[in-house]
């Protein structure tokens, strides 16, 4: 697979971005991480939360200015989330723990810091972390710089005396009441500096003699014009507890990377503020409003502190995830899938259930059109598909058995095209399709002949249109298939295509370029008489737009026209038009992950309590089989007891074959043409089969032709077994790369079914392999 | 009698070419490149075996999976 394209994928989903809040603090603080930790009560995780980010908790609980508010989703609906109240609760309801040890790898090079406030405080704990030595510069008496300034409201000192505390016994070498003169200043002495002196006239003239070029200080690294001394902190901005413990980390950073002797500013634009990408759906959130504390010296309680987190929205995307039973079934969501498939196919598909995740989207492509970045997964999953099929990665159990309906669909027994290609052209082609003539073989006949009184000179092709072939990821099928029906088309004079089914609609128009189109029901409503001899009818359904017309209003409004003109009443259903999901037959999902498509089917057909109607007969069939009356457009037309079709049982893959036959005969018939096909000698085989039968053969995909080559062949090679006590035979026969047993009992002029299945294991041969 | 009981019942099967009754024996089966041997019923005259149903959908499409995710 293109790997650029896969990655530009995997970065166009933005779950992965960080919410609003943790973009705007200058240290990342994860704010939905801590909301939901002390939402579950759970302070002490929360306060460990928050100091990951920030290494003196109560200062900046108590000082934050937070920008983390300024773009707060809660804030149009109760404000924003009073984070700087819920980081103080932790700080007194959580217990702190010591995240300084235990240092790894210590380091001999010496850092000097000069200036004890809290961004030098922070690049002096940060650099000891890191097991580097660290020598700590400062005028006063005491650590904490500015903070000496604050009120006793705003900051009381004995927070500034204990959270200072921490720094001592750290192995930090913490030289106070040292005045350092830059001027006399012996740099040698040091590996790396760090200036964070505050606004220091001193410093500041410092800086301006060691100006280079335009820049005083690198604004990613910090740097200052001298190779190895870095500033922060007040010196640099208008004072904010918050930058400078940002600065302190972002220079403590640059000298690690300084010493290390690595890029110092590769990989950090994701430092400090920023922009999210993140969105956040607000639809149908309702507003609660911010809870301040009672006692605003004290702070929170437990309860306020856990009702004011509670507001948080734990801000994520997942609008994909939300509308698809397929992603929301896995449990991620498409970035990670993108990696995950990205791996598995690059590196032979080590994961197990790499086969069937790749095969159980039903390429729908809802997801695209709901994600605000226009991530369509399905291009994702079809490229996937394509590349194991490239690299004999697939499966041929995954989609051989569509395939070989497709096969079938192509071949002599349904596959019929009139005027026969070289025997005169026509104005107009009608393109059934291969699932109405299998689900509704009469209305074929019907729909030719109202169609040849609208337009005169019309033509008909009976084929598959090659949606399996793609949906399958077999590329070459694909276009082979389309080879034949454009070739076909050119030789009538490429007559414009009437059809019947979106999904024809989406491959035909990738195959044949050129290719003019028209919907059936747009055709439909040139008849004239078309609704006039049906009455209204009272109950009101809903509309279910097939998942291949999202993008087409033209089949959607035809549609609907149709529908109307027949006095049937309708109204939308929420997820309608671009919006609607699929029925769980796109994509072959079907067979690979039936129980998938199970609960995709329910999903849709619960969403409302009226029937349904639609225009696709594999969504009315599939509707149908999961107990949900439902009616194709064309049965109000040619269907005859309404109420019965709603609930009719759809036919099984044998009967569809039986019925695309019976659709070739009879416009064989119709058309005054000669067949171009024989009856196979297996068909004459007359089977008993119970209803039961019928279900098992259907839940196991083998087609009652299947169980007739078996009987015929055991029957012509006397190769079966037979139980001396019952009278059945069982037999076996493998005519492509499945073998089918059937278990039968000869009657006088037909056979008995009592059970079939099959395997792809080949049986015999060598024992030591 | 079904199928599915045949392996308690195995001298009940008789092979329809041999006329002779079937034994267990040990059979290869092999999918995608990868063999193993299982007991089956075998005819002891021209070695055709019969694949029980719960064989077909039980063992043989867990390893046909298994070898496919492979
Ligand atoms: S609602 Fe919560 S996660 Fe969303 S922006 Fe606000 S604090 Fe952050
Ligand atoms: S294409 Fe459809 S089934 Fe596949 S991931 Fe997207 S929404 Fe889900
Ligand atoms: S809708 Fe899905 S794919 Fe798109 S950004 Fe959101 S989570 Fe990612």
């Amino acid at each position: 697979m293109d790997q650029r394209r896969l990655h530009e994928l995997e970065e166009q989903c933005i779950q992965d971005c960080d919410p609003p809040c943790t973009s705007r603090c200058p240290v990342h603080v994860d704010v939905r991480q801590m909301c939901k930790e002390i939402s579950a009560g759970d302070f002490k995780h929360a306060l460990i939360t928050f100091q990951k980010s920030v290494p003196f908790p109560e200062i900046i609980a108590r000082t934050c200015d937070q920008p983390c508010q300024a773009l707060c989703n809660r804030e149009p609906l109760g404000g924003a989330i009073r984070m700087a109240d819920l980081e103080l609760a932790c700080c007194q309801l959580g217990m702190e723990e010591s995240l300084l040890s235990p240092v790894t790898g210590r380091k001999n090079a010496l850092v000097s810091v000069i200036g004890g406030g809290l961004c030098g405080m922070t690049a002096a704990w940060e650099l000891a972390r890191k097991g580097y030595r660290v020598v700590l510069f400062d005028q006063a008496e005491q650590l904490g710089g500015q903070l000496w300034g604050l009120t006793d409201a705003q900051l009381p000192k004995e927070v500034i005396l204990r959270e200072s505390a921490k720094l001592k016994n750290k192995g930090i070498d913490l030289r106070l009441k040292t005045r350092v003169d830059l001027n006399a200043f012996d740099w040698a002495q040091y590996d790396a500096v760090l200036i964070a002196t505050g606004v220091d006239q001193e410093s500041v003239n410092w800086l301006e003699k060691n100006r280079q070029g335009n820049t005083v200080i690198d604004p990613v690294t910090f740097e200052s014009g001298m190779s190895g001394v870095f500033c922060g902190g007040s010196l640099l901005h208008p004072p904010s507890t918050i930058t400078s413990v940002a600065d302190g980390k972002r220079t403590a950073t640059s000298i690690d990377r300084y010493l290390q002797k690595v890029s110092l500013t590769a990989s950090r634009s994701s430092e400090g503020t920023q922009d999210t990408r993140l969105y956040t759906n607000l639809a149908g959130v309702l507003p609660v409003f911010a809870v301040p504390p009672a006692d605003a010296l004290q702070g929170y309680t437990m309860e306020e502190a856990i009702a004011e987190a509670s507001r948080c929205l734990v801000c994520e995307c997942m609008e994909c995830v939300k509308v698809c039973t397929y992603l929301s079934e896995l449990g991620a969501y498409p970035r990670k899938y993108v990696r995950d498939i990205y791996n598995n196919l690059s590196i032979i598909m080590r994961q197990r259930r790499g086969n069937k995740f790749i095969n159980s989207c039903t390429l729908c492509g809802l997801c695209g059109e709901v994600c605000p970045t226009d991530l369509n997964f399905a291009e994702v999953i079809v490229q996937a598909r394509k590349t194991m099929v490239e690299t004999k990665k697939m499966p041929i159990s995954a989609h051989d058995f569509a395939l070989r309906d497709m096969n079938f669909s192509n071949g002599p027994r349904f596959a019929l095209t009139y005027p026969a290609p070289g025997e005169g052209k026509c104005d107009y082609l009608l393109f059934p399709g291969c699932q109405l003539a299998a689900s509704n073989p009469e209305y074929i006949s019907l729909i030719y002949d109202d169609l040849v009184r609208l337009v005169g000179n019309l033509g008909i092709m009976l084929r598959c249109c090659g949606a399996p072939a793609q949906w399958s990821g077999e590329e070459t099928l694909f276009a082979e298939s389309g080879a034949v029906i454009r070739s076909v088309w050119e030789s009538l004079g490429k007559p414009k295509m009437i059809l019947a089914c979106s999904s024809c609609h989406q491959s035909l128009k990738q195959l044949i370029p050129g290719l003019e189109t028209v919907s059936l029901w747009e055709m439909l409503l040139k008849n004239e008489a078309l609704g006039t001899t049906r009455g209204g009818c009272t109950q009101e359904y809903k509309v279910h737009d097939p998942c291949t017309s999202r993008y087409e209003p033209d089949w959607q409004h035809y549609a609907r026209a149709v529908i109307e003109r027949l006095g049937v009443r309708y109204s939308e259903l929420p997820m309608s038009r671009t919006l609607t999901e699929c029925c769980g037959y796109g994509g072959v999902a079907w067979l690979a992950n039936p129980d998938l498509v199970h609960k995709m089917i329910q999903r849709r057909i619960n969403e409302d309590n009226a029937n349904y109607i639609t225009y696709c007969v594999m969504c009315r069939d599939l509707f149908v089989s999961e107990g949900k009356p439902t009616l194709h457009l064309l049965d109000f037309i040619y269907g005859r007891d309404i109420s019965a079709l709603a609930i009719r049982k759809p036919p099984d893959y044998s009967q569809r074959h039986e019925n695309r036959i019976r659709v070739k005969q009879r416009m064989e018939k119709r058309l005054l043409v000669k067949g171009d096909w024989k009856m196979e000698t297996y068909e004459k085989i007359n089977l008993q089969l119970s209803s039961e039968m019928r279900d098992l053969l259907e839940a196991r995909l083998i087609l009652v032709e299947d169980l007739q080559k078996v009987i015929e062949h055991a029957e012509a090679s006397g190769e079966f077994f037979f139980n001396k006590n019952n009278g059945h035979s069982i037999a076996s026969f493998r005519p492509n790369l499945i073998t089918y047993w059937v278990e039968y009992e000869k009657q006088e002029n037909s056979y008995t079914v009592f059970d079939a299945y099959s395997h792809r294991m080949v049986v015999g041969g060598d024992t030591s392999i | 009698m079904t199928a599915s009981e045949m392996n308690k019942n195995s001298t009940e099967w008789i092979c329809g070419k041999c006329g002779e009754p079937l034994r267990l024996n040990k059979v290869n089966v092999s999918y995608l490149g990868s063999g193993y041997p299982v007991d089956l019923l075998t005819c002891p005259k021209c070695n055709r075996a019969l694949v029980p149903p719960e064989m077909a959908l039980g063992k043989m499409l867990e390893v046909e999976r298994l070898l496919e995710d492979k």
